[in-house]
């Protein structure tokens, strides 16, 4: 069973390994060792499309995450006040978020838009002299919808291993129920708030299918990316992966440190 | 005496008026009055699921009546929602918050004020309700690095730091050990005295209830069994259940079916044979012992008797000079004072 094991880890993450590593190669050509250097991340980011591309990466990321954590936290807070079915209807329905495969959401969200458009866009034109049409906020409503789900169950589980007295502790010492979310309620709930953050950002920073629906002509890194290797792996493709890989690794620690330290402290209390 | 002739004068802190509280089909509290005196420690006792929690969380504004009038200082506060009311409570598990100081829970309740207090004031009060619950010094402290006691306290200074019209405890000691509880219950008992708030305890333990309180209320199925102080609920019970919760009692048929007479055991008296038992006693029995468990101070004997069955016998030790420690299987004689045998009501 090991060398089993062995041989699927070895063929899980070997690419990976050799993107990383050959994006460190002086030579020009993908799987060519020539020795190292760094010379290919100097020349991606002074290529303006893939700085155009990873601006647009970014800023769909962070609007993502913005929304997805504060969306996401409000629907945790609204459904811990909820019982019965539409509790049980709500839970369900963010598993399925977060279940459904990408290509399946691309999709469906392509087509909402295309018949959200043709119904709209008629009036729009008529009243304004306006349209709407695919962009980076189509990309955003796309990747806001399955990380609310994502966001949504971080933030329950934290509410769920809260104590309900810490509440009720501080509504005895006269915070307004207000105050005792400012105060209390908030602070607790920050950690898992921003690993949700985290999560989100590196699920829309790192995401291809969604956003090759729906992105309409604009050009998000993935997309360049899987855009540029039909002119052949080029070390500075080795590069950019490398990047986003590092990004999504850093992001992803992060998410989990916070949420282990501030479980720790929860539970030492 | 001179605080039972104030008490009276004064009016009620807390008042419940015919109270009842139901969940769905279960009636947690059932038409309860009660009446905290200013200054006074009552404590609610009763087994776990006879409403005392209930009641104390209709105290603070956590619950609301069904039916019935909550008045605080004689003000109707039913409906008044807990951050309103002039009440703190200690929870059972203290319930600090993990994110703050320890400064910064116990003057969390000063914060909610406005206008707000300066630091400095702030500081200053904070200052003065660790040093009455002997934390002097720990304001920086976070809350998981303190022991089970120390957080009892913290929640105490931060409870008492607001000066509430009553402290209302839920089962304060439980989450304790044993030792750590005596020196607990010793040092709420000074506090109280020493702050002069009135103490509202809610509690299982009939020990921890008779000990420290000045009055007790008993509650048994969300309905008030008895109130009164230790001594009279242990001297004067007003029913079987009552003298059973409170301390231990042997019971025995009564004159009519639906009452018991109650024989507390220590009030027994055991000898080797009738005529070295005490003078006085209206009824002498041949007994056999059944069994003994040594207490220390005590040995308590259970044995029997061919007509009233077994019951039990807390013989100390001081009495046994004469006759010795009886083995299992021995045959003693036993009796009592006429005004040891209470006659109750079965239920």
């Amino acid at each position: 069973m090991r060398y089993y094991a062995a041989f699927i880890y070895i063929f899980l993450y070997a690419p990976i390994a050799l993107i990383v590593g050959f994006s460190f190669n002086s030579g020009r050509y993908a799987m060519d060792w020539q020795g190292f250097s760094l010379q290919w991340y100097g020349k991606a980011f002074s290529n303006p499309l893939i700085v155009q591309a990873l601006t647009t990466s970014l800023t769909i990321a962070g609007t993502t995450a913005l929304l997805s954590a504060i969306i996401g936290t409000l629907t945790a807070l609204g459904l811990e006040r909820v019982s019965g079915l539409v509790r049980h209807l709500f839970d369900a329905l963010i598993y399925i978020a977060i279940m459904v495969p990408g290509i399946v959401i691309g999709i469906s969200t392509l087509i909402a838009f295309v018949t959200l458009f043709n119904i709209v866009n008629p009036w729009l034109l008529a009243a304004w002299n306006f349209k709407v049409e695919m962009g980076l906020w189509t990309v955003i409503a796309a990747h806001v919808l399955f990380n609310i789900a994502v966001v949504c169950l971080l933030v329950r589980a934290r509410l769920s291993g809260m104590d309900r007295s810490l509440v009720e502790a501080s509504e005895d010492l006269y915070a307004t129920p207000l105050g005792t979310f400012r105060q209390i309620v908030l602070p607790l709930l920050t950690p898992s708030i921003l690993a949700g953050f985290l999560l989100s950002f590196t699920f829309s920073f790192e995401d291809f299918i969604i956003a090759f629906f729906v992105a309409g002509p604009n050009v998000t890194l993935p997309i360049y990316v899987f855009s540029s290797i039909r002119r052949g792996v080029t070390p500075e493709i080795n590069a950019v992966g490398a990047v986003v890989l590092f990004t999504s690794f850093a992001l992803l620690i992060a998410a989990q440190a916070i949420l282990q330290r501030s479980n720790r402290k929860l539970k030492g209390a | 005496m001179s605080l039972a002739e104030n008490v009276t004068l004064r009016q009620p802190v807390v008042e419940f008026r015919n109270v009842t509280k139901r969940f769905g089909e279960v009636v947690a509290v059932d038409r309860n009055s009660l009446s905290v005196e200013s200054g006074e420690f009552l404590s609610i006792l009763g087994p776990s699921g006879c409403g005392k929690t209930t009641a104390l969380r209709m105290m603070a504004g956590f619950d609301q009546p069904t039916s019935g009038k909550v008045y605080i200082r004689g003000e109707d506060v039913t409906g008044v929602p807990a951050f309103k009311r002039p009440v703190n409570m200690v929870f059972q598990h203290y319930a600090l918050f993990p994110h703050l100081s320890v400064a910064g829970n116990v003057s969390y309740g000063l914060r909610q004020r406005r206008p707000k207090p300066s630091p400095a004031e702030l500081q200053k009060a904070v200052g003065e309700a660790l040093a009455m619950v002997r934390l002097e010094g720990y304001e920086n402290r976070r809350s998981y690095e303190l022991s089970g006691g120390q957080q009892q306290r913290v929640a105490l200074a931060r409870a008492l730091i607001n000066r509430p019209a009553v402290l209302l405890l839920d089962e304060p000691l439980a989450a304790l050990d044993r030792k750590l509880r005596r020196e607990m219950q010793i040092e709420l008992q000074n506090l109280q005295r020493d702050v002069g708030i009135t103490f509202l305890l809610v509690t299982h333990d009939q020990e921890e209830a008779l000990s420290m309180s000045g009055r007790v209320c008993v509650m048994r199925d969300g309905r008030i069994v008895q109130t009164g102080s230790p001594r009279e609920l242990y001297d004067r019970p007003v029913n079987r259940y009552v003298a059973d919760f409170v301390g231990k009692s042997n019971f025995f048929a009564g004159p009519r079916p639906d009452t018991v007479v109650s024989i507390r055991p220590e009030l027994v008296e055991i000898a080797a044979n009738e005529t070295a038992l005490p003078t006085g006693l209206v009824v002498t029995l041949s007994v056999k012992v059944l069994n003994r468990i040594f207490l220390g101070e005590h040995t308590e004997y259970r044995v029997a008797h061919e007509k009233m069955g077994e019951f039990m016998v807390l013989s100390p030790r001081k009495s046994e000079r004469g006759s010795g420690i009886f083995e299992i299987g021995d045959t003693a004689a036993a009796g009592w004072r006429p005004e040891a045998a209470l006659v109750l009501a079965a239920n």
